[in-house]
């Protein structure tokens, strides 16, 4: 089961050799699935219409700029930072591709690239100033937030961009498993989130981010160059802002110059559901996954059945304290 | 550091996101096969979806309690869902699919975004379903099947009206504290307004109905933005009153932002000498009328145009028969001010009619 190599040995387990294994610990790592699990298997039972391919497809459709944006997040917060500013500048990028792709006539390509360096360049700019300067990650991006956020409403002139061409739109183009219609932007998801995974579980710089979370004196010590590290962290991220950019152009077929703009808060919101810790560290990015499937779940069931749509507010809220209560069970049995 | 204990420990993880991986892929799977040859029961039921830019502003929350009641009296199924903001537009876009998805016959919708929403909407109306825009015109507005909104040029055009009597041959300075940027609405009951107060000088141009935009207007002084916030309006008129102090009458795009410039008119000392007119109909807003706060609102009616959409779904779906077309659901001026020759009620009327 286990891989024969030094991975055991590697930072990211670090932390797993202060204790032996506990009930929190399994809770935090299988809570999210359970969570899921239970929460499908509740909606199944009040509504027939809520398992079916077409609406299990649907929701996913509906996580994939979130899914896509908390997979940067993830990573971030791995490293003990955060992210305020993720939608603001997910929001820029996709103004950016579809503005100079309509309005200048620049070719979808090269239109898609500068929109997505425009998200590189702001994660590289959160990177540089939390390392280089010193200054703490929240307030840095909530400074870059802000900066994305008046950039969009600038440069956009605050109209939507319609009329974008097809092939920037292509993402949310379909094909059919039977007679269920998927989205490529769903499969694109799915595919990062298992990429990530691979790199995170398998790859040097997976190990050092978890290492550069859980103590970055020792990362540092041990040889890794955490300012570096970080900068890289950052700037891929913002890598994944742009490809998320692309997702809700996909999906809206629209530059929308008011996405995303409660996207920073639902991106760390998964991240904590999936059982990342705030702390850093310690967290999986499948884990990330289920917590985006979760609040989308639980959006697309309660309005299946005919909830409020501020009840999946209030769920979302008590998940949140269960996760972070159940991170905090499971870090004090480990110390 | 001991080996044993770490590898035990990883072992058991590794088991339990092997688990989780393998009961992830069958709880994805599995419905998706199963559910296929699922029938789906209770077709017979009618459902009809209103969506809503927020949850919270009072405007909405009076149209969905028009369509509860609506709803409840033709016994058919209500789905609400709404925007996290006013132009949250990718979270009407999963109400609008989660509604279709749901069976709904009809949808209601007052967009956020009125360009960005018509993909999603095309595609509703592409699996059969009568999509109806509420208070808000799609851009453009053959995108839904049907219209029932206030006239907002015609609201302003009545207050305008009103305010040009009222001021008589005193020379007007106008601050206009309007809406959000590039939103329709705001433009409309702006240049109503203007339409309505009359040009300038005799023969000068007038506003129209088409106008994208702001038409400029030599005695407009003052033009603040303020997302029809209370807060961000009073800061607005503090402002514009810092810009000109000589301001005499002032245009709100709604009656929290006239409570707004108030405040900012009240703390100036200013309060009585200058004119508000606004646009909503509020019923704090028609109470700021009554205590002489506001001089005049224009009065909509978000409880009829839900009332009409969840009649015309139901009558969609057992007839057959859409509507189509924009149906003005009408708009009062409410003021216990009167002026000669302006047709208007007072605020018992407006208390009486009131949302919020």
């Amino acid at each position: 089961m286990d891989s024969p190599s030094a991975a055991s040995a590697g930072y990211g387990e670090a932390h797993v050799a202060r204790g032996s294994i506990s009930a929190g610990e399994v809770i935090a790592s299988i809570g999210p699935l359970l969570a899921l699990l239970v929460a499908g298997a509740f909606f199944a039972s009040r509504s027939d219409r809520f398992l079916t391919g077409q609406n299990l497809s649907l929701v996913v459709q509906q996580s994939i700029v979130i899914g896509v944006m908390s997979i940067g997040q993830t990573l971030i917060i791995l490293t003990a930072g955060i992210d305020l500013s993720c939608g603001a500048v997910m929001a820029l990028s996709q103004i950016v591709m579809t503005r100079l792709a309509v309005v200048n006539g620049v070719h979808p390509v090269p239109a898609i690239l500068l929109g997505m360096a425009a998200a590189v360049g702001f994660g590289l700019l959160n990177g540089v100033l939390s390392t280089r300067f010193g200054l703490p990650p929240f307030i840095v991006t909530l400074g870059t937030l802000n900066i994305a956020f008046a950039m969009t409403i600038i440069y956009s002139r605050q109209q939507t961009i319609t009329n974008v061409p097809s092939s920037m739109t292509w993402l949310g183009n379909t094909f059919k498993v039977g007679t269920t219609a998927i989205t490529y932007g769903s499969v694109l998801m799915f595919v990062l989130y298992v990429l990530m995974w691979f790199v995170m579980r398998e790859t040097a710089f997976g190990r050092h981010v978890y290492a550069v979370g859980d103590n970055p004196e020792a990362a540092r010590l041990s040889g890794i160059s955490t300012n570096q590290l970080l900068i890289f962290v950052y700037s891929l991220a913002g890598l994944f802002y742009g490809i998320a950019a692309l997702q809700s152009v996909g999906r809206t077929g629209v530059g929308d110059p008011n996405a995303g703009q409660t996207d920073n808060l639902a991106s760390i919101t998964a991240v904590v559901l999936g059982g990342t810790s705030l702390f850093g560290g310690r967290g999986k990015i499948m884990g990330t996954l289920l917590g985006v499937l979760i609040v989308g779940v639980f959006r697309n069931g309660l309005q299946l059945i005919g909830v409020e749509s501020v009840y999946q507010v209030l769920v979302t809220g008590i998940l949140v304290i269960l996760a972070v209560v159940v991170d905090q069970y499971a870090r004090r049995k480990q110390a | 550091m001991s080996r044993g204990r770490p590898t035990g420990r990883r072992r058991a993880f590794g088991l339990a996101w092997r688990w989780s991986a393998v009961l992830l892929a069958v709880a994805m799977l599995a419905p998706a096969l199963v559910g296929l040859a699922q029938p789906a029961a209770a077709q017979d039921e009618i459902i009809v979806g209103l969506i809503t830019k927020t949850e919270t502003n009072p405007f909405f929350v009076k149209m969905k309690e028009g369509a509860q009641k609506a709803a409840d009296a033709a016994g058919v199924k209500l789905l609400t869902g709404a925007g996290a903001f006013d132009a949250d537009n990718a979270g009407q876009t999963t109400a609008l699919e989660n509604m279709v998805t749901a069976g709904a016959k009809g949808i209601l919708i007052t967009p956020g975004d009125t360009k960005a929403i018509v993909p999603a909407i095309q595609k509703a109306r592409a699996a059969g379903v009568l999509v109806i825009a509420l208070d808000t015109p799609t851009e453009p507005m053959d995108a839904t099947d049907a219209l029932f909104a206030t006239d907002n040029f015609k609201a302003g055009r009545l207050i305008g009206e009103y305010a040009k009597v009222a001021m008589g041959d005193k020379a007007p300075v106008i601050a206009t504290i309007d809406g959000s940027t590039g939103v329709s609405v705001s433009v409309l009951r702006h240049n109503g307004f203007l339409a309505g107060f009359g040009p300038a000088e005799a023969g000068g141009a007038t506003p129209v109905a088409t106008d994208s935009q702001f038409v400029p207007d030599s005695r407009v002084v003052c033009s603040q933005d303020a997302d029809g916030d209370q807060a961000k309006s009073q800061t607005a008129m503090e402002n514009c009153l810092q810009k000109n102090g000589d301001i005499n009458l002032v245009y709100t795009i709604n009656e929290p932002a006239a409570r707004g410039a108030y405040t900012a008119l009240k703390a100036a000392g200013k309060e009585k000498d200058v004119l508000i007119v606004s646009i909503d109909g509020g019923c704090t807003g028609v109470q700021a009328v009554k205590d002489g706060e506001i001089a005049a609102t224009a009065q909509q009616y978000p409880l009829k145009m839900a009332e009409l959409g969840v009649d015309a779904v139901v009558k969609y779906a057992k007839t057959g028969e859409k509507p189509s077309g924009y149906t003005d659901t009408g708009v009062n001026l409410i003021t216990d001010k009167p002026m000669q020759g302006i047709e208007s009620k007072d605020t018992t009327f407006g208390l009486a009619n009131c949302w919020g």
